[in-house]
């Protein structure tokens, strides 16, 4: 069986790569995505709700989120970071240590909908590992989870309640979410072709 | 505040045991600390607790009495969810007569995943590293090495003082008989410290010079001039003959005292593995004085860099390059 890669945004960049956002379709994407939040919790639900970012880039993608919402709603959601690396399925498969991250969760979990946030939705397996570590920190009541890109090849029955942008993708490209300013000047999302078939 | 950036970690393990520091490179030394860091962070979390080596099976086999190296490894393979069994010299077959070998061959039958062990014989862990498929963790073996002491060491200097390479390392005390202080001095030196033993003669024979240290006799001569000073424990139980005249003689000679701690640098490091001799290697107050003592924050490091060791050479039985070869069959 092969071992088939994780949502990694962090997999290297190739030279063909095609821009498939730009910054403003990501800052359109993410509002409409802010909105559509609002609208299946309610805007008093904002209190109770609780955008958990998935390292590396779910991180920020939570956080913008929660900076639209409280444009709107003006009450800020509660903000949490998720380390899942020791939980993947493939820990003992990959030629590479992981690197450990920061999970920090409001503390009420039990009280709060938890949104999961990630930049790239795969095959599912990262959320899998995501739903078993936030499991360990309470029973969230309720759990959404958001994508900015949605890129096919779920292996898992697990899909996005809010997706922002579906790209059509072969299973050995790479999909590559860069945030200003720690990946460059501007907002992009990024493909690049699988060097499988070259 | 923003986490860091995570950083991948470019050297790969390939040990199944981890038996000593002086076989490894300084790149290894560098990575363990890495990912011991990286456990570290676990350890802050409200869930202490992740599943990276669930189903895996570890003995902690210690046919040496220990407390603190045996909890804390315990605690490790707790947190990375690892079952764990204990067996002492008193409670194992050792006694009715059972080889070494032997009874780690049953421990293999019964398909142990990981074995710690601690034994009065140097080389004991590597005996059995040369002969079973288990990982080997060396938990001290007689006077020859006790790596993950002189990691979480490590681990402390480079934490609180940013850096290890360039700093002065004082080892005081019974370094004859201490594999505390050969592990340290094989890490210290692959990491670009310089070192300096102190100790009487019959405790810090000459001989050592040869590792690359400098000795002196007495505490005094470099109390001004250290970075860091790791005190060890006058080990009773290994001094069959008098190696030094009393302890009234080693205080004033090599005992850290409140008088002596006020010549100390004001960010020298005071370090001890412990179990410490209160009022002998070192005066009661000076132990507790948290502008020098590390003293706990070692037994805290030593908790991560022990879960970073044993996943990493539980990492190593994961076949990886059955995988890449795999990976590129299909690909």
């Amino acid at each position: 069986m092969e071992a088939r890669p994780y949502d990694d945004a962090s997999a290297g960049t190739d030279a063909g790569r095609v821009q498939v956002m730009d910054a403003a379709e990501i800052g359109r994407t993410l509002r409409r995505m802010a909105d559509e939040i609002l609208e299946r919790n309610g805007a008093q639900g904002v209190k109770k709700l609780a955008l958990v970012g998935i390292h590396t880039r779910g991180v920020e993608v939570a956080r913008r989120l929660c900076d639209l919402i409280e444009q709107t709603a003006g009450m800020r959601p509660a903000f949490g970071v998720l380390d899942i690396s020791m939980h993947r399925d493939d820990l003992r498969r990959r030629a590479r240590l992981t690197s450990i991250q920061p999970t920090r969760l409001p503390v009420d979990l039990e009280s709060r909908t938890v949104v999961l946030t990630d930049d790239v939705f795969f095959t599912g397996r990262t959320v899998r590992a995501a739903l078993d570590a936030l499991g360990e920190y309470g029973r969230a009541p309720s759990i959404q989870l958001a994508a900015l890109v949605d890129r096919g090849h779920r292996e898992l029955p697990i899909r996005p309640d809010y997706t922002g942008r579906e790209v059509e993708t072969s299973p050995d490209d790479r999909v590559r979410v860069e945030f200003t300013p720690e990946d460059g000047d501007a907002d992009a999302v990024w493909l690049s072709r699988g060097d499988a078939r070259t | 505040m923003k986490p860091d950036a995570p950083r991948p970690i470019p050297v790969t393990w390939r040990r199944k045991d981890l038996l000593g520091i002086q076989e490894l490179s300084a790149e290894e030394i560098t990575l363990l600390l890495d990912t011991a860091r990286q456990f570290k962070e676990v350890g802050a979390r409200d869930v202490k607790k992740v599943p990276a080596l669930r189903g895996r099976t570890l003995v902690n086999f210690f046919v040496e009495p220990s407390t603190r190296t045996r909890t804390s490894f315990e605690l490790a393979a707790m947190r990375l969810s690892a079952d764990v069994v204990n067996i002492s010299a008193s409670s194992s077959s050792l006694v009715k007569g059972e080889t070494l070998k032997d009874t780690a061959l049953v421990l293999q039958a019964n398909n142990v995943d990981i074995i710690v062990i601690r034994h009065g014989s140097a080389g004991a862990a590597q005996f059995l590293a040369e002969r079973l498929d288990s990982s080997i963790i060396n938990a001290g073996d007689g006077a020859h090495e006790h790596p993950t002491q002189a990691l979480l060491d490590l681990f402390t200097i480079r934490e609180k003082r940013g850096k290890i390479a360039g700093l002065h390392v004082a080892i005081v005390g019974d370094i004859l008989f201490s594999r505390v202080a050969r592990s340290n001095i094989w890490g210290l030196l692959k990491l670009g410290a310089r070192v300096t033993l102190v100790g009487p003669s019959t405790l810090v024979p000459r001989v050592f010079e040869r590792m690359g240290v400098r000795v002196v006799r007495r505490i005094d001569e470099i109390l001004e001039e250290v970075d860091v000073i790791n005190l060890l424990r006058i080990q009773h139980e290994r001094q069959r003959r008098a190696y030094f005249p009393g302890l009234g003689e080693y205080v004033s000679l090599f005992g850290l005292t409140k008088e002596r701690a006020h010549r100390l640098r004001s960010d020298c490091l005071i370090m001890h593995p412990g179990p410490i001799n209160r009022g002998v290697e070192i005066d009661s107050d000076v132990a507790d004085d948290p502008k020098h003592s590390v003293i706990l924050d070692q037994v805290t490091n030593g908790l991560a860099v022990r879960m970073a060791a044993l996943y990493l050479c539980d990492s190593h039985r994961g076949d990886h390059d059955a995988i890449q070869t795999n990976r590129r069959a299909t690909a």
